[in-house]
């Protein structure tokens, strides 16, 4: 079975980089708000990775990814610029209703900075006025303004130690907007559920309708195994096909907390099995370059 | 002449079938059934009493001609005796493992009455792993047509499909939304009773007929069913996407670390390694105490795979009684040998919280048998005030399926009440030249009848592309000419028009 090709790679940081993967049946079918799951080769998981931008013309998706765990940090090492990813599959679960907001404030903390892009690039498109609020931890770790500037009306970085942009929270960006702007349609907020549950807490005092993208555990992302319950408003729905974007005044946030931490011991044991492996490899390395 | 044979003259018991011990097999992975030797297949065969109206071919889903291929494995044409099973079912390693033949073939053979019945099933595992040992494999010669058909799904209706419409000449291709095909056959049954090897030989034989199978495509996201016939140039296109979306009861507690549905289970085992997790980097994180709910096949799965990872206690919790239970006789039995608890009239009511999100105990209640309900099952009833509590960490559900949503949700197929895909009798939806057949129609079922839907949307297919069916040319002559245009025969389709003077 052929892999699938990877034809760019850029580092942003020691932990966060960027694949971009020649597939053109997938560029031509990405829609904002969809995700693939990815396997990096025959013994590895199936991880859901949001789809940060996709090129219709050149044939290609382009995914963001932060090296936490075993599988992350392994495709760090291993997935350069002309080696292939085993499995790809999508895109997957229901689009981004980007639909009659005519002003809507983007919100991406973190890694959720790249799966905004799409919605953001997607409300423009639809004729929107779109105010782009990001945030990072420091100025080092900003990436994309530039391709954010391309497509939002506004753009407020957030940083937690105010080196770029204002200092604070993404929450603090979308409190700048809504003072600024009295007829915010929707807020789209994407990034780690925390920072999506603060969101939605800002905003629900206001009356503005939230959306946010959920990133439960899942094992096929075709809505078989029930692996990416989540509990929204009084019924369960599955991530992977009823969302990933759900109304984020109904999402419970802690119930997905908790579920995220299904598998703590066992990640953990898997990063540090990883970490010695390294360690082992960079050894071996040594002694043979030393002689 | 041969003297004709009576149950009174027929081997009395069944030929022993060698099968591991439960001590021994709930450690591994490996077969449970061994399968017969060579004699004992020949011994089995003497049983069969050659009824001259065989009750077990209609019985079978896909008509197998039953007593056919026991005469030639008792002429010791192993070859032979393939070539007919072949003809009816392309899998017949996989359905000898797995048909429920209980209440098939073997639940209509006139031995069973006094005796055992004839342990048909066992036959054709022996025959179909006789098939791949011997790497024998049934190529005819194909006529290719010009015909592209698309397949949704490698599971046994795909499959089954796939084979049919190539051996006919058409060009197939089968999308699977896995990285591995296979479907169910390769996620939901577990290794000892469906060794992926069987499965992997049996795919071999459809690429081996020209089935080109791409993984890793999601159908209905990555393209539409509709741009499958209006742009991709597919002439007709089946589904069989099975699969449907885990049920769950809706009981305080569901979402705590620890319940899973049974097929998120099973596809981390099965799919996915997590037995040689971190070797494997999908892990499962099994507890020591583990709660089933549900008794029918996948719950039995569930169960036994759960045995072999290690798990201290595993339990069956069900409504009813064995009596109701949907499983497959055999594997309730083998569950029952390896120290599955059953909880028969049991019923989860709560699942309690550890005080940090994990399951710890589970509350049920007890259960009787009440008043019938549709479908003529007792109904089962909570017995006031008999609620308790039950340690477990882990709970697995296995109460069934509900459609799964994708197809509804991206293409204009008319969908019946349930979210099933609609089809009238010959497997056609409501777009023209698509057809669908097996979990997807019917809701969870099992793989022949998957498999016999598949072959009759092949036929369906045939039909709508004007594909000359060699059946019909090859049927037995009958001798009158009632069914026949001047002596052709009806069912040929593309005779040239007589002129008549």
């Amino acid at each position: 079975m052929t892999g699938f090709p990877i034809v760019a790679r850029e580092d942003f940081s020691d932990t966060t980089f960027l694949l971009e993967i020649h597939h053109p049946a997938m560029a031509r079918a990405s829609k904002p708000g969809q995700f693939v799951i990815v396997m990096t080769h025959a013994e590895g998981e199936r991880i859901p990775l949001t789809i940060a931008d996709f090129d219709r013309d050149k044939g290609t998706v382009t995914l963001v990814i932060q090296a936490v765990g075993k599988t992350t940090r392994e495709m760090q090492d291993i997935c350069r610029a002309g080696t292939e990813l085993y499995g790809i599959v999508g895109p997957m679960g229901e689009p981004s209703h980007i639909g009659a907001a005519s002003k809507v404030v983007c919100v991406g903390g973190g890694l959720g900075v790249a799966p905004i892009y799409p919605q953001a690039r997607g409300f423009k498109e639809s004729g929107a006025y779109v105010i782009g609020v990001v945030g990072f931890r420091n100025r080092d770790l900003v990436f994309w303004e530039d391709k954010f500037r391309a497509c939002c009306d506004e753009l407020i970085i957030c940083t937690d130690d105010g080196s770029a942009g204002i200092k604070g929270l993404v929450t603090e960006g979308i409190k700048m907007a809504v003072e600024a702007h009295s007829d915010i349609d929707e807020v789209v907020a994407i990034g780690p559920p925390i920072m999506m549950k603060a969101c939605a807490e800002t905003t629900r005092p206001l009356g503005i309708k939230t959306m946010v993208s959920l990133n439960p555990i899942m094992v096929d992302g075709t809505g078989m195994c029930g692996g990416c319950r989540v509990k929204v408003g009084d019924r369960m729905k599955f991530a992977c096909v009823d969302g990933p974007d759900f109304d984020g005044h109904d999402v419970d946030f802690d119930d997905l907390m908790n579920r995220q931490r299904r598998f703590k011991e066992d990640e953990k044991l898997a990063v540090e099995r990883w970490s010695e492996t390294c360690r082992q490899r960079a050894l071996l390395e040594n002694t043979d370059g030393g002689g | 002449m041969a003297k004709k044979k009576t149950i009174r003259s027929i081997p009395q018991d069944r030929a022993p079938m060698a099968v591991q011990e439960p001590e021994k097999r709930v450690r591994n992975f490996d077969e449970v059934a061994l399968g017969f030797t060579a004699e004992a297949a020949l011994v089995e065969c003497e049983r069969c009493l050659l009824c001259p109206e065989p009750a077990c071919v209609a019985g079978c889903p896909v008509s197998i001609d039953i007593p056919g291929f026991i005469i030639k494995i008792s002429e010791k044409d192993y070859r032979g005796a393939y070539d007919i099973l072949s003809d009816s079912n392309l899998l017949p390693a996989i359905c000898g493992r797995v048909c429920p033949q209980e209440d098939q073939c073997e639940g209509v053979c006139p031995v069973g009455a006094t005796l055992e019945p004839v342990a048909i099933g066992r036959l054709e595992r022996w025959v179909g792993d006789q098939a791949i040992k011997e790497g024998w494999s049934t190529r005819p010669y194909i006529e290719p047509k010009k015909f592209k058909v698309g397949i949704v799904g490698s599971g046994p209706a795909g499959m089954a499909c796939a084979a049919d419409l190539a051996k006919a000449g058409c060009e197939v291709i089968v999308y699977e939304a896995f990285h591995e095909p296979g479907g169910v056959l390769r996620y939901g049954i577990p290794e000892f009773r469906l060794p992926n090897a069987v499965v992997d030989a049996e795919i071999a034989n459809m690429k081996a007929l020209g089935v080109q199978i791409e993984c890793n495509t999601l159908v209905g996201r990555l393209f539409t069913i509709e741009q499958m016939r209006d742009e991709m140039g597919f002439d007709a296109v089946f589904i069989g996407t099975g699969a449907g979306a885990p049920r769950f009861m809706e009981i305080p507690g569901e979402t705590l670390n620890g319940v899973l549905s049974a097929n998120e289970l099973l596809t981390r085992c099965n799919l996915m390694s997590a037995g040689k997790f971190p070797d494997f980097d999908t892990p499962l994180h099994l507890g020591r105490k583990i709660a089933v709910i549900g008794s029918g096949n996948t719950a039995m799965d569930a169960m036994r795979v759960s045995l072999r990872m290690g798990a201290e206690k595993v339990y069956c919790v069900y409504r009813r009684t064995e009596a109701e239970s949907p499983a497959r006789k055999e594997e309730l039995h083998h569950a029952q040998e390896e120290g599955v608890d059953f909880h028969w009239l049991t019923a989860p009511t709560e699942i309690l919280d550890d005080g940090e999100g994990n399951v710890r105990a589970m509350r049920c209640v007890r259960m009787k048998l009440g008043d019938p309900d549709e479908s003529g099952r007792r109904s089962p009833v909570p017995i006031e005030g008999s609620e308790y509590e039950f340690e477990t960490d882990m709970v697995v559900y296995a109460i069934g399926t509900s459609a799964n949503p994708i197809l509804g949700q991206t293409s204009k197929l008319k969908l019946n009440a349930r979210g099933y895909i609609e089809t009238d009798e010959t497997l056609a939806t409501s777009m023209a030249g698509v057809y669908a057949g097996g979990d997807i129609v019917t809701g969870a079922a099992t793989v022949i009848l998957a498999m016999g839907a598949g072959r009759k949307a092949a036929q369906s297919i045939k039909e709508y592309l004007s594909i000359p069916d060699s059946a019909a040319v090859y049927s037995p002559r009958t001798d009158s000419l009632d069914d026949t245009l001047f002596g052709i025969d009806l069912a040929e389709r593309n005779f040239a028009p007589l002129r008549v003077a």
